[in-house]
């Protein structure tokens, strides 16, 4: 059975030509960067190359990016870094629809006596700027960290003028850019984004590879200790192949962009387009005009998102979920809850993200699934009349 | 991905005895849209007392789905008597076995059933109803169904008590409540099994002392209230006065000097000391998260 991949805001495939530029870096230049013999000092020049990739694809000086584990470890860094380089200040303004990578850390600091804000959403999963503002004291806020795009829905913020207002009051403002990395241009020299993360295998380079954008002059306190490594902000030694793969898949990231919105982006819109059509009690979750052009929440109303799931995994379709039962928690997709989706239609949300990899033929074979899926769940449904 | 079972993906793709009986002679109803699944179960005896026919409807994941279609299976050919012996764990022995974090729909299978037979033996309570104190207010579970699980299934953790019946698996707010239970059911047992409540100590040192009441508003108290839409903040300790003040819908509510205060007193005084007194900072409040200092 052929897999049909629906799933990429979870992970993506790597590219060919990324897994090509890494293999010799695995048996042949396997030496290590900060050794004194040309065999590792080389593999130096290597990783700068990288570096000046990402840097072309983010619009910013190849200095300015450390290399991570992830995208959860450049979350971790930027809150961390930035509180413990402003030990006098105790408030960290967030919002309630965050990855985990970033809730969760700002909930951890809030039981240890900092005072977290965590900003709502409406209903279509937008910020209120005005809020925002208001709730900055510029001299006890030290953080502000918005996501870029929502992993869940593709809601896009308005992160280019939310850095304006934060920065203009003189506080720090990092993004989680894990999701909209390839798929938005970006040109960090012209923003006010101090610190920016982003992950390696949501834009088809391998796993446990991310990176962390940091502002020339933002005060960051290491995180990782114990090495001298990038400059001395993040010890450890190089992930070579991965930093070798994600300079790789910037590069092609950068060529792709329009691919990204055009092609994808029509390929999506059918999708949606044809389920909220062909099944009834279907409804879009998240503002429908500022959204990634590879993701769709769709909510079915009355059945459950993991038997939704659980039926597409039959014909080898792969996409995700918002219901409780799929995470192993009891209730659902904090995001839908923060944007106040009814339970109804929150238990039976389901994902489906693209990438450059799919095709129109996979897209029309889902389209002829799922309807099937849905009256067959719903004939079990004791909410369903007949 | 869950780990189930070939029988119970047989029974998710293809259930059996699927729909509601028409005038059938016992109906029970439990769980709702909100809490992620619901049964719907019906039944009809033959001239002898024995289930002939029985019918499901359930809203909800591939387990919750196959333990319907089993327990609709199990029941047939029973005697009322028979059936009301079933357990949660004959349901899910009969599937080969449910994962862990599952185990709460063999619960609400046997919920069902015990719904519906009380309906025929006094023809009312099609719903079921809660019976005594509250323990899980996100999920609605009573004291007596979480002793019942620990009983019937051995538990010994708050984890394993979530995992079956959903209690503590929301806010988490009452799973100090619950270790209480396990202990007073299990004792030594549940004993050996590292608890999260802080141990109340006798004499604190003021380092000690903070840490606890932090401890304890992080673990006891701030749940619950972020559950719904409020939060707390520890602002300062003198001596055995502890300023607190409350966030988001806590600090609008116009009862929160006579309830929020008296709870979160009650919580401290039970774990970290008697002799502690809590005061609201009004100032704070009034400014809503303009931290002091």
């Amino acid at each position: 059975m052929k897999t049909i991949y629906f799933d990429n805001n979870a992970t993506t495939k790597v590219a060919e030509e990324v897994l090509e530029e890494m293999k010799p870096y695995f048996c042949e230049l396997y030496g290590n960067p900060s050794s004194m013999h040309t065999f590792g000092g080389q593999i130096g020049a290597k990783i700068r190359n990288a570096r000046e990739q990402i840097a072309a694809l983010l619009g910013c000086e190849p200095s300015e990016i450390i290399f991570t584990a992830g995208g959860t470890e450049s979350d971790n860094t930027a809150i961390m870094g930035t509180l413990a380089a402003a030990p006098n200040k105790r408030k960290i303004i967030t919002t309630r629809v965050e990855h985990p990578a970033v809730l969760v850390v700002c909930r951890e600091l809030e039981n240890r006596g900092y005072t977290v804000v965590e900003l709502g959403v409406d209903k279509q999963g937008r910020l209120n700027l005005a809020e925002l503002e208001n709730q900055i004291d510029d001299d006890d806020t030290a953080l502000v960290t918005i996501m870029y795009a929502n992993n869940e829905t593709g809601v896009v913020f308005p992160i280019q003028e939310i850095a304006e207002i934060v920065t203009g009051k003189g506080v720090v403002f990092h993004t989680d850019a894990v999701q909209p990395i390839g798929k938005i241009p970006l040109n960090l020299s012209k923003s006010n984004i101090d610190l920016l993360s982003l992950s390696g295998h949501k834009l088809h380079a391998p796993k446990g590879v991310g990176a962390l954008y940091v502002k020339k002059g933002t005060r960051l306190s290491p995180f990782m200790l114990g090495g001298h490594q990038e400059g001395e902000r993040r010890a450890g030694t190089e992930n070579v192949p991965g930093i070798i793969g994600l300079g790789k898949a910037c590069e092609l990231a950068a060529k792709n962009i329009e691919e990204e919105n055009q092609r994808v982006k029509s390929l999506r819109d059918k999708l949606e387009t044809a389920l909220l059509e062909k099944c009834p009690g279907s409804r879009l979750n998240g503002d429908k005009e500022n959204r990634l052009p590879n993701t769709s929440n769709i909510s079915f109303e009355y059945i459950e998102g993991e038997a939704i799931l659980l039926m597409l995994d039959r014909y080898g379709i792969c996409a995700s979920s918002g219901s409780a039962c799929t995470s192993g928690s009891l209730e659902p997709s904090h995001v839908l809850r923060a944007m106040g989706v009814p339970f109804t239609a929150a238990h039976g949300s389901i994902r489906f993200s693209l990438s450059r990899y799919n095709t129109e033929e996979e897209v029309d074979y889902t389209i002829e699934k799922m309807p099937e899926i849905v009256n067959k769940l719903r004939k079990l449904s004791p909410f369903v009349a007949k | 991905m869950w780990e189930y079972t070939e029988k119970l993906k047989e029974h998710f793709f293809n259930p059996r005895n699927v729909g509601e009986i028409k005038n059938p002679d016992g109906v029970g109803e439990v769980g709702s849209l909100a809490c992620g699944d619901a049964l719907k179960l019906t039944f009809k005896l033959d001239e002898n007392g024995k289930i002939c026919d029985a019918k499901f409807k359930t809203f909800g994941c591939a387990s919750a789905i196959a333990t319907s279609s089993v327990l609709t299976e199990m029941i047939k050919g029973l005697t009322i008597d028979e059936a009301a012996r079933i357990t949660n764990k004959d349901i899910a022995d009969y599937l080969g076995g449910l994962p862990e974090q599952k185990m709460h729909c063999s619960v609400m299978g046997r919920e069902a059933l015990e719904a519906a037979i009380e309906n025929y033996r006094t023809g009312g309570r099609k719903k079921r109803e809660l019976e005594g104190k509250v323990v899980c207010t996100c999920f609605g579970v009573t004291e007596k169904e979480i002793e019942r699980v620990i009983t019937e299934n051995d538990l010994t953790t708050v984890e394993q008590v979530t995992n079956y019946c959903k209690a503590g698996g929301g806010c988490g707010g009452c799973k100090g409540e619950i270790e209480k239970i396990i202990e007073k059911i299990q004792g030594d047992k549940a004993k050996a099994v590292a608890a999260s409540v802080p141990p109340k100590a006798g004499k604190l040192t003021n380092i000690k002392k903070i840490q606890l009441i932090q401890q304890t508003i992080n673990e006891q108290i701030r749940p619950a209230l972020r559950a719904h839409g409020g939060n707390i903040e520890l602002i300062d300790v003198e001596a055995n006065k502890v300023i607190v003040a409350f966030r988001g819908m806590c600090a609008q509510c116009r009862l929160a000097e006579y309830t929020m205060k008296d709870v979160v007193e009650a919580k401290l005084r039970e774990f970290v000391s008697d002799e502690l007194f809590v005061e609201e900072d009004r100032d704070s409040t009034q400014q809503p998260h303009n931290h002091r200092g």
